[in-house]
């Protein structure tokens, strides 16, 4: 056992340059899904009809299809309408389009719970439009939604961990190839645990300072 | 209150919620450095004419002119787009029943928000402005407080400052002190008592009868959507002709 962890230790550098990527994934896409959550949540709340089903339709398809799958049509299926992606650019687009559609609906929840009367104050004073989007509605939006955001980045964390089948250098993947070399599965898979568990504490004392940011506005 | 040049003028405002007619045929205007006071009984239309006057709520018919300018629809006729109309709306303060101010800004930002971001002035001198006004309304070291933290009545202030830093034509307040506890709306009419004797133009949807009868240039005494008297504060509070405010004063009284 203690040699298993040895020979882990050894290759400690290919498991963190693993953990690296998959940091790098995770915030990069988190950002990403938020900028094309937001006019997906627009389109949400807006009073067209037409425009309102068609964002419905495309958030809820999205949440239905289970990730794996998602990034199977992205790597191998793009390709057959011309889209070639590279396994980062395929894993990237992945992880960002699948979590946009929740996060369309996490702040389309925030929204809908949101005083009425503090939007209405900022049209009475001028506001309109995307500036009344981004400097009323967002952020307090982003503020009550914050828990539950955190939330969806542990899922994304989780499923990063997928892009392992399309060959992506992420920290499954990592332990994946050290242990099918050496045949260490148990020391190998317990460390990428570790360390994802390690990663998530990280994000769950972010939320908490976002969570103390709201109450002290509330 | 009727005068050459108007700073408010309302002509023939319907408004309709469904088959419910919360609004026919009104008609006012207000003068410069004017204080309006709108009395009259819960659902009579008073907020919904207010927020008329700013287009939150979009007349079925009628014309709203700002110190001659249309609002809301112009000469021509046609309805403004939510820049045009934005731009009108930082000419006319409000001051919302419940507050509504921004919650994830300080006190001193929800005064500098929409100054710094709609109408684009200096910012260092909204924000010397700012900080006079908050002086003015007796919360200067309350700056840089969020609204969650403060009293209903401070937070009238606020709402009040806010108001005033975008150097509004007119002051529209629908129902100030009806959300407060009954010890906190001294302080907030004393604000509004002094506003109206600096000479600020304000329209006033209230309850508070001693407030119109001390600080009213105007009453007006709305039922049922529309105008049943309006006059002189000692004169409608006073005297009051029509038989519908009569019952409404002494009710109230």
């Amino acid at each position: 056992m203690t040699r298993e962890f040895a020979i882990v230790w050894a290759h400690k550098d290919r498991l963190l340059d693993g953990f690296a990527n998959t940091i790098w994934l995770c915030v990069v896409a988190t950002v990403i899904a938020l900028v094309v959550a937001s006019p997906i949540t627009i389109a949400l709340m807006a009073q067209n009809r037409p425009i309102r089903m068609l964002a419905r339709g495309l958030v809820d398809g999205m949440r239905c299809i289970p990730f794996l799958l998602f990034a199977y049509i992205v790597y191998y299926g793009f390709p057959s309408i011309g889209i070639n992606l590279d396994n980062w650019g395929a894993g990237l687009l992945a992880l960002t389009i699948y979590n946009a559609a929740y996060m369309a609906e996490i702040l389309r929840g925030a929204w809908v719970a949101l005083p009425r009367d503090e939007i209405e104050a900022g049209v009475a004073f001028g506001f309109s439009e995307l500036r009344l989007f981004r400097r009323i509605i967002l952020p307090p939006l982003v503020l009550s939604a914050g828990p539950v955001i955190g939330n969806q980045l542990i899922q994304i964390i989780k499923d990063s961990a997928f892009l392992t089948i399309i060959a992506l250098p992420e920290l499954t993947h990592a332990a994946s190839s050290i242990q099918s070399r050496y045949y260490v599965p148990f020391a190998a898979f317990i460390t990428a645990v570790a360390l994802y568990w390690g990663l998530c504490l990280i994000v769950e004392a972010g939320v908490n300072v976002l969570r103390q940011l709201a109450d002290a506005r509330r | 209150m009727t005068s050459s040049n108007p700073v408010l003028s309302v002509v023939g405002v319907s408004k309709s919620f469904g088959d419910n007619e919360v609004l026919s045929d009104v008609s006012f205007q207000v003068g410069k450095g004017e204080t309006v006071c709108v009395l009259g009984p819960s659902g009579s239309g008073k907020s919904t004419l207010l927020r008329c006057i700013n287009w939150l709520e979009r007349p079925d018919v009628g014309q709203i002119h700002l110190n001659g300018e249309p609002v809301g629809v112009t000469s021509g006729g046609v309805v403004m787009n939510d820049r045009r109309l934005s731009r009108i709306r930082t000419r006319i303060g409000m001051v919302f029943q419940h507050f509504a101010l921004w919650p994830h800004l300080t006190v001193l930002q929800n005064l500098m928000e929409a100054p710094v971001q709609v109408q684009r002035r200096p910012k260092a001198e909204i924000r010397d402005e700012a900080l006079a006004l908050l002086a003015k309304v007796g919360l200067s070291d309350k700056r840089d407080a969020f609204p969650a933290r403060l009293s209903g009545g401070q937070k009238q202030r606020v709402g009040i400052a806010r108001a005033l830093a975008m150097r509004p034509d007119l002051l529209l307040f629908d129902e100030p002190t009806s959300a407060l506890d009954p010890e906190l709306v001294g302080e907030v009419l004393a604000v509004m008592k002094e506003l109206a004797r600096s000479g600020m133009t304000m329209m006033v949807v209230t309850h508070e009868l001693g407030f119109a009868r001390e600080v009213a240039d105007t009453v007006v005494y709305m039922d049922q959507g529309a105008i049943v008297e309006s006059g002189p504060a000692s004169e409608v509070l006073g005297a009051p002709r029509e038989v519908r405010t009569q019952s409404f004063l002494s009710a109230v009284i």
